[in-house]
């Protein structure tokens, strides 16, 4: 295995699986965001005619005019596809499977040509469809190395710009940016990492580079930049896992190994991410439906109080089915959360049914009025819609005055404000 | 029966079954699932070759068909977890393909099964193969398959005909009148399935895309009436098919490349000429609206 | 017995609520119209009914029933633009398809049916448009198609979402027309709808609706500039511009 390492042959390809992991995965973080991530699917297909007709053209595999070849081939595509969407009543996803079919047909059928020239055989072209990255020589990890860093120094040169661009290209077609300049340069800059990087896994795998690492990286951050390097890191990693894996075992190809590296980082993130993992997200949903069963009986149990209250100023105990009709829940949840109340001495239980405790009138109380609140805020969303909610966890005890003001403005004007708490006697209730 | 009618034969099934399914695809806005599941198709070829240990073609329809459909399952798992739609479908058949390829270069390396073949197809090969089924001699497997899936999707779309004509016009109104929205979605994406599975043999992987949704493509350019779509996308799928044979033969070229070129060449055409959406008659439309403004 | 009781309705999209603890009962043979702002869930108050989106508690019945027993009774017109107009068919098969209940899984449209829809498509004056395709239509004409196939199954309860958006005047006309046909025969109309300037002429009955529900009666006592500030919130002045200035207010 060491050996394996040290031979100078594999540390090429391994450093070539690691550069187009990289630039695939910094590009393709843009793509995704856009929603295009198929694009690059279709890019990798509609390359094949452009390689086969550079070849033919230059009768040998000159890796150069190969790369121009599928560049340019791969950029007629993108361009089909978008003036069918424009021109035609067809939409997005059929306009890409037919561009990336009906290309990769044409390309099949040239192959079919080359394959009958004399040098055609050892041209060994089929490794862009498959992938064939054990047998990159150091000339074209010198290209691909050369080819990444210029795509990976121009990202970062105009990284503000590409971010505006992805998030709303109105606003910065405001703010003066060429949109048209810059959006074709992206797309060129897609082309071209997908053009480098069909040697290593291939036309058809082509597109899991440019979308595995980022949507793996999704999941670890929110933010932009880190966004980017996270894919960045995924891609390297997985190009070099793959190149890792496969190379000690004959007959093994990278390609797909590079590419199932990538997904399995991706369903690994999927379920163990902080914040976002399926995981933490089932924990959480559990907390969640724990709390909220509990918060559902107070809120109903406060809310048939306040009812009767007001009308005979008396407090009752309450059935299961009175409290059901405002808020079910199934069997299960309702005995469990009742037992957690009772045993947190909010609610107490009667022959007759349950009532709040007066420590349990107040936490009824505040969850109450947190709902309401939630309510008024659902019906002037407009009137809040700069207040993070998310971020406040949709507490809103918690948010600044002036909002709170204008919420509470709001519930007087709507009749809502929980009453109960404040008309209570103090004095020991009756008639349970 | 000589070897040019086999050929034949073979390719107009493939350029009807899949141009009929094609129509439903696109008017559902799924095109891109048949993408996947096309691809995934190999994956289920390995496996029932690896679970049954023989190259039975109909135990391969089976798996294949079952790896169809489990793709939309898990494109469907991985959007409801919260991945887009796009990148759900590109991260499951990349995956999903790759384990494929690496599952034939490990236990399958020596046998018929190779890679290229599924991704490309080899018509040339079909009518040699051929099979005895039910007392019948001499006819091959790729034809019976392909005629058996023919008829399960012409007879499911006859059936479920205007099922799916509301379901995918309106699924709201579908699922309100309490049409069974789910079932119809996945017997589609059954359909697809086989359809892609039997087209295999003789178009290839990616190819067989080509055939689901050129016609159709085409066809949606040239006609308003959805039973007029359904046939012209079957007449385009043979005309496809057939032209596409002889151009190749003529060429001494991949036939199956040359039928998907064809299937292009026939949406360029529509693309350009179609009365109703083709961009010359928009072109003078535009011309004959702005004379109008001008004279008034 | 009422044609709709709904119980308590709550829907929530994640955490937010949509609609709160939405309780009526819709009196027969009325036209009603439902009013609020963008996003207060009118819609989704529909689909909710319709068994179309999850409900978080609630239950609706249709004349004492759940509306799966009685879906052969309820006619739906669901907002234009949530329909791909490029479909490849034409008006009469659209009108057809509100047929596809009585047809029957599996069956085709025998004549009778394509008669009814036929009649329907005359009922909003279309009758000559039934072979056009439907994307050669214009944006009132496509309404109307709408209307006819909700006509066609034949239903005694009609529930519409913002039909008069987008229409022209005299399509506007038609649908009021419609409208007070299918009151006239004892139907009961629920209407989705934008425009307060016309709250008065065309309905009976108004729900004001914001998250929940605000107010809920004949016009005349529910369409108050009381309540609709209550329903719209602070932003609402058109009421009173409208009685200084006439200026109306879109
Ligand atoms: N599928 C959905 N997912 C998340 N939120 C939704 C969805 N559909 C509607 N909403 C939200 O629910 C609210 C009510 O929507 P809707 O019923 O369409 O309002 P209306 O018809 O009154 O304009 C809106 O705030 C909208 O953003
Ligand atoms: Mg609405």
């Amino acid at each position: 295995m060491l050996n394996l390492l040290m031979d100078p042959n594999t540390q090429w390809v391994l450093f070539g699986t690691t550069l187009l992991g990289i630039t695939s995965g910094v590009l393709g973080s843009f793509a995704l965001l856009r929603r295009q991530s198929l694009i690059g699917d279709a890019m990798s297909h509609a390359a094949l005619p452009g390689i086969c007709i550079a070849f033919l053209i230059t009768g040998e595999k000159m890796m150069g005019a190969l790369l121009l070849g599928a560049g340019i081939s791969a950029y007629i595509g993108t361009y089909c596809i978008q003036a069918i969407v424009r021109h035609t009543r067809l939409k997005m996803d059929t306009a890409i499977g037919l561009i990336l079919s009906v290309f990769f047909g044409v390309g099949i059928v040239l192959m079919t040509f080359i394959n009958r020239l004399p040098s055609g055989n050892q041209s060994g072209l089929d490794e862009f469809i498959f992938g064939q990255a054990a047998a990159m020589v150091s000339g074209d990890v010198r290209v691909i190395a050369i080819v990444a860093v210029i795509l990976l120094v121009i990202t970062l040169l105009l990284f503000k710009e590409l971010k505006l661009l992805i998030f709303d290209r109105e606003f910065a077609q405001g703010l003066g940016l060429p949109t048209t300049v810059l959006n074709g340069l992206l797309m060129t800059m897609i082309v071209t990492a997908v053009v480098i990087g069909l040697q290593a896994v291939g036309v058809v795998l082509m597109a899991a580079m440019l979308i595995a690492p980022p949507i793996t990286a999704r999941y670890w951050t929110n933010r932009l930049d880190h966004m980017v390097i996270i894919s960045g890191l995924v891609g390297a990693l997985s190009g070099g896992l793959g190149t890792f894996i496969s190379a000690p075992i004959t007959g093994m190809p990278t390609g797909p190994l590079i590419v199932v590296s990538a997904c399995t980082l991706f369903l690994i993130s999927l379920v163990i991410a902080p914040e976002r993992g399926l995981f933490v997200k089932a924990w959480r949903l559990y907390q969640l439906r724990k709390r909220t069963a509990q918060e559902q009986i107070l809120q109903s149990l406060y809310e048939r109080t306040e009812e009767q209250y007001e009308k005979t100023e008396t407090i009752d105990a309450f059935s299961r089915e009175a409290l059901e009709a405002l808020r079910p829940l199934s069997d299960f949840r309702f005995k469990k959360a009742v037992a957690n109340l009772q045993k947190s001495g909010d609610v107490e239980a009667y022959k007759n049914g349950y009532s709040l405790t007066l420590s349990g009138c107040e936490r009824a109380h505040r969850v109450t009025l947190n709902n309401r609140l939630m309510q008024m805020y659902a019906m002037h969303e407009l009137q809040f819609a700069s207040l993070p909610m998310e971020h406040y966890n949709w507490d809103f005890l918690s948010i600044p005055e002036d909002d709170r003001n204008s919420l509470d403005h709001l519930l007087k004007e709507h009749q809502l404000q929980p009453k109960l708490l404040h008309r209570l006697p103090e004095t020991e209730r009756i008639n349970r | 029966m000589t070897y040019t009618f086999w050929i034949l034969l073979t390719a107009s099934l493939v350029g009807i079954s899949c141009g009929i399914v094609g129509v439903l695809l696109i008017l559902r806005k799924m095109a891109m699932l048949s993408d996947a599941i096309s691809h995934t198709v190999l994956l289920g070829i390995i496996s029932s070759y690896l679970i049954t240990n023989s190259l039975d073609g109909f135990y391969m329809f089976i798996g294949a068909a079952i790896v169809g459909v489990l793709t939309t399952v898990f494109v469907q798992l991985l959007n409801s977890a919260g991945v887009q739609s796009d990148a759900a479908i590109g991260v499951v058949f990349t995956f999903l393909f790759a384990i494929g390829v690496i599952l034939v270069s490990m236990f399958a390396r020596d046998v018929h099964i190779d890679v290229e073949h599924s991704i490309m197809g080899e018509i040339a090969f079909i009518p040699w193969m051929t099979v005895d089924w039910f007392g019948i001699e001499g006819i091959p497997q790729a034809v019976w398959m392909l005629g058996f899936v023919l008829i399960i999707d012409l007879f499911l779309i006859l059936l479920l005909y205007k099922e799916f004509k509301l379901s995918s016009f309106d699924p709201g109104l579908a699922a309100a009148l309490g049409l069974p929205v789910g079932l119809l979605h996945y017997v589609l994406m059954g359909m697809t399935s086989i359809t892609a599975v039997a087209s295999f043999d003789a178009v290839g992987a990616i190819l067989v895309v080509a055939m689901l949704i050129a016609p159709g493509a085409t066809a949606y350019l040239l006609t308003e009436r959805l039973h007029m779509m359904f046939i012209l996308s079957a007449v385009f799928g043979v005309i496809a098919a057939v032209t596409g044979y002889f151009i190749a033969a003529w060429l001494n070229a991949s036939i199956a490349g040359m039928m998907a070129t064809m299937a292009g060449v026939l949406f360029l055409l529509a693309f350009i000429f179609s009365p109703t959406h083709g961009i010359i008659a928009k072109r003078f439309s535009q011309r004959k609206i702005q004379q109008v403004d001008i004279e008034t | 017995m009422n044609p709709i009781t709904a119980n308590n309705i709550t829907v929530a999209y994640h955490r937010k609520p949509v609609l709160q603890s939405v309780s009526f009962e819709a009196p027969e043979g009325k036209l009603i119209g439902i009013i609020g702002p963008n996003g207060a869930g009118k819609s989704t108050l529909l689909k909710s009914i319709l068994g179309l989106v999850p409900k978080a508690s609630g239950d609706v019945n249709i004349y004492g029933k759940t509306y799966r027993k009685q879906r052969q009774i309820v006619g739906y017109v669901p907002q234009r633009g949530s329909v791909d107009w490029d479909f490849p068919t034409s008006a009469l098969d659209v009108v057809l398809m509100g047929r596809y209940r009585q047809i029957g899984l599996f069956r085709r449209p025998k004549k009778n049916d394509v008669k009814e829809a036929m009649s329907c498509l005359e009922k909003v004056g279309m009758e000559q448009y039934a072979n056009r395709q439907i994307s050669q239509l214009s944006g009132g004409q496509q309404q109307r198609v709408f209307l006819a196939r909700a006509l066609a199954q034949n239903a005694h309860i009609y529930f519409m979402d913002e039909p008069f958006i987008g229409v022209d005047a005299a399509t506007e006309k038609a649908i009021v027309q419609l409208l007070s046909e299918l009151r006239e025969q004892g139907k009961t109309v629920i209407v989705v709808h934008h425009d307060l300037q016309t709250v008065k002429d065309y309905f009976d009955w108004v729900m004001l609706l914001n998250v929940r529900k605000i107010a809920f009666g004949p016009t005349n006592e529910t369409f108050t500039s009381d309540l609709l500030q209550k329903t719209y919130g602070g932003k609402l002045t058109f009421l009173d511009q409208k009685e200084e200035e006439g200026v109306p207010f879109a």
